[in-house]
């Protein structure tokens, strides 16, 4: 995971999602560099969380095609041979849900060994260690033996946060990943985030109302509108510089 | 805690020396515990039972002298319901997967195959295995037999020991299939997800994440099924048993029959089948309480909370009436549905007694 810089590690071409009747995506291009953080925001409803659920086939686009390292897919109908690419894809790209979404049967050390172990097939004593090493750089070392539930909401969700990053990701997918977090551990969440993208150069794609870490942390800020990417640019353009009424509207309503 | 309700209803006429034992009376049983209260209730029915059996001029040296028979015959109870079990888990686990299959094949299969064992009284199902399986495949080889091996007609010719344990499998396994598709789907669809996206495959899910999960839910009642089964193993004497492999219900008849004893013989019968699965009853509650262990927050504080921290969470309050009566006890699938979806979501933790195992 080194910084090259003007390599695409995640490519989204005309990317459509319709839920029955309802089309949520409505035609999404978008192109991701090694290093780059993401910010993709945007009103409820807008498309965010679907277009990083596309990306690693959660949701199956209807139309369109995605690249995560070079794992190109085209959406439509799933078929046997495409079941194992959309795998190979996955184990391209990290992903931190809204909800934790820890197994709640494992420890902290189990959750984060779980990928490595299972799906890349490590051995045991390396997968500890790099659980370990993981969990020390999320701020968790005195936690590796406690089960999700006697953690804290921050610290489930950094614990979710090593156990994608464990998988040694080209590219990291947060969907909200402090909408569910009381106030006062929000702060320890987006600390990591942060620690990941400036210290490790992690590419992320952060699906996220923190508007405060979208201005210090991203390189580019994608605006969601009705299914579609209304605008982009630097924080800076955003903040302070934006021609479109709806961005203004939605940046003074959350700011 | 009872007590009279004088001073707060209506005025009484005479607030004399009743009312005064009565308040004595309530307050000396307050200070008795409610376990020991429950116990007197069952030595009183018990007793009032052997008086009957007394009454009635019971044969106890028959039963004496021939529990010892009948009792050997809860070996093949008990045999017969092990095998049971372990057919209808590994059916039901099949079953629950088809059921929750999108492949037409295994969705049909299994549609079919709880249809028909839910839709067909177990009895029926014995004789049609016993009976009606022999000699289909008897006139099957009749009309084939050049197409069909030599053995073919004795291999579905069972005794009535095999075909027990393969009916009740077949039977409870279909039942059974409802309660793992309901174990597996009471997991919730985040934890399916989150191991979609570290790229495992389904078997792995299934195994590592799903099951683990769906276990916890799944255990209190297959215990359940596995003590119904038990029971259950008594209807395979309609087939008729050799004399060396007779389960417990078919030694009680015979025995009870050739001697004009039949009360002694059936009492002697429902006493044992009672105390077996009293004795399951027992070890399944201890089970439960070991599966839900790491689902439980354990409370914070004092040593003596950890202590108890094996204790189960439940947002319910004690029934301890329910509990007492002999159910098996439902605290822990209470636990199980705050653990379902246990995430960020805060659990009431209020410290419980574990449940008690009926006497």
């Amino acid at each position: 995971m080194t910084l090259t810089g003007g390599e695409a590690v995640v490519r989204v071409e005309n990317l459509h999602k319709s839920f029955g009747d309802l089309e949520v995506l409505k035609g999404i291009d978008m192109e991701v560099d090694r290093g780059e953080v993401v910010v993709i925001f945007g009103r409820s409803g807008s498309g965010k969380s679907t277009l990083l659920r596309c990306i690693n086939f959660l949701e199956e686009p209807t139309v369109g095609t995605i690249e995560v390292a070079g794992q190109r897919i085209e959406g439509g109908h799933r078929i046997r041979s495409k079941r194992d690419q959309i795998r190979q894809l996955r184990m391209h790209c990290g992903m931190v849900f809204q909800q934790f979404n820890l197994f709640p049967h494992m420890t902290a050390l189990g959750n984060v060994m779980e990928g490595p172990v299972t799906v890349k097939g490590l051995d045991e004593d390396r997968a500890r260690r790099l659980a370990v090493e993981v969990l020390e750089r999320v701020g968790l070392a005195d936690k590796v033996e406690e089960y999700p539930i006697r953690l804290s909401g921050g610290q489930q969700q950094r614990v979710a946060i090593a156990r994608a990053l464990a998988m040694e990701p080209d590219v990291m997918l947060f969907d909200e990943p402090t909408s569910a977090l009381d106030p006062e551990l929000i702060g320890e969440v987006l600390g990591v985030m942060k620690a990941l993208a400036m210290e490790m150069h992690i590419t992320m794609m952060v699906v996220t109302h923190e508007m405060g870490f979208a201005r210090e942390v991203a390189s580019r800020m994608a605006f969601f509108h009705e299914g579609r990417i209304l605008e982009e640019g630097t924080p800076d353009q955003i903040f302070n510089d934006t021609r479109f009424p709806e961005t203004r509207t939605f940046l003074k309503a959350v700011l | 805690m009872r007590t009279d309700d004088a001073g707060t209803g209506a005025p009484r006429s005479s607030p004399g020396r009743d009312d005064r034992r009565r308040d004595r009376l309530a307050l000396a049983s307050a200070n008795v515990p409610f376990r020991v209260k429950v116990a007197l209730v069952w030595a009183a029915i018990f007793a009032v039972l052997a008086f009957l059996f007394w009454a009635a001029s019971f044969d106890n040296g028959w039963i004496r002298e021939h529990i010892g028979f009948i009792g050997r015959g809860l070996t093949f109870t008990l045999l017969m319901a092990a095998f049971g079990i372990i057919l209808a888990v590994v059916l039901a686990l099949v079953g629950a997967l088809g059921r929750l299959s999108r492949n037409p094949v295994a969705y049909g299969l299994s549609g079919f195959y709880t249809s028909f064992f839910r839709g067909t009284p177990l009895i029926v199902q014995l004789f049609l295995f016993y009976l009606a399986m022999p000699r289909t495949a008897q006139n099957l080889f009749d009309k084939f037999p050049n197409f069909l091996p030599t053995s073919f007609d004795d291999f579905f010719t069972w005794s009535a020991f095999q075909v027990g344990i393969l009916v009740l499998g077949l039977n409870y396994g279909a039942y059974m299939t409802e309660i793992f598709r309901a174990g597996i789907q009471s997991v919730s669809h985040g934890q399916s997800e989150a191991a979609d996206a570290l790229g495992m495959t389904y078997r792995q899910k299934m195994r590592r994440v799903m099951l683990p999960q769906a276990l916890r839910v799944v255990i209190p009642p297959t215990g359940n099924e596995f003590i119904a089964m038990m029971k259950d193993t008594a209807l395979v004497s309609v087939l008729g048993q050799s004399i060396e492999s007779m389960e417990l219900f078919r030694r009680a008849q015979l025995l009870g029959n050739a001697d004009v004893r039949p009360t002694e013989a059936l009492v002697t019968a429902a006493a044992l089948y009672w105390a077996l699965t009293a004795v399951f009853t027992f070890f399944q509650s201890r089970l439960e309480r070991r599966v839900s262990r790491g689902y439980v927050r354990t409370v914070a504080g004092g040593p003596k909370d950890r202590e108890r921290g094996k204790v189960i969470v439940t947002g319910a309050g004690g029934n301890d009436q329910g509990r007492a009566s002999g159910s098996v006890p439902d605290a822990p699938e209470e636990a199980l549905e705050v653990g379902g979806h246990a995430h960020g979501a805060a659990l009431p933790t209020v410290p419980q007694k574990p449940p008690e195992d009926p006497p």
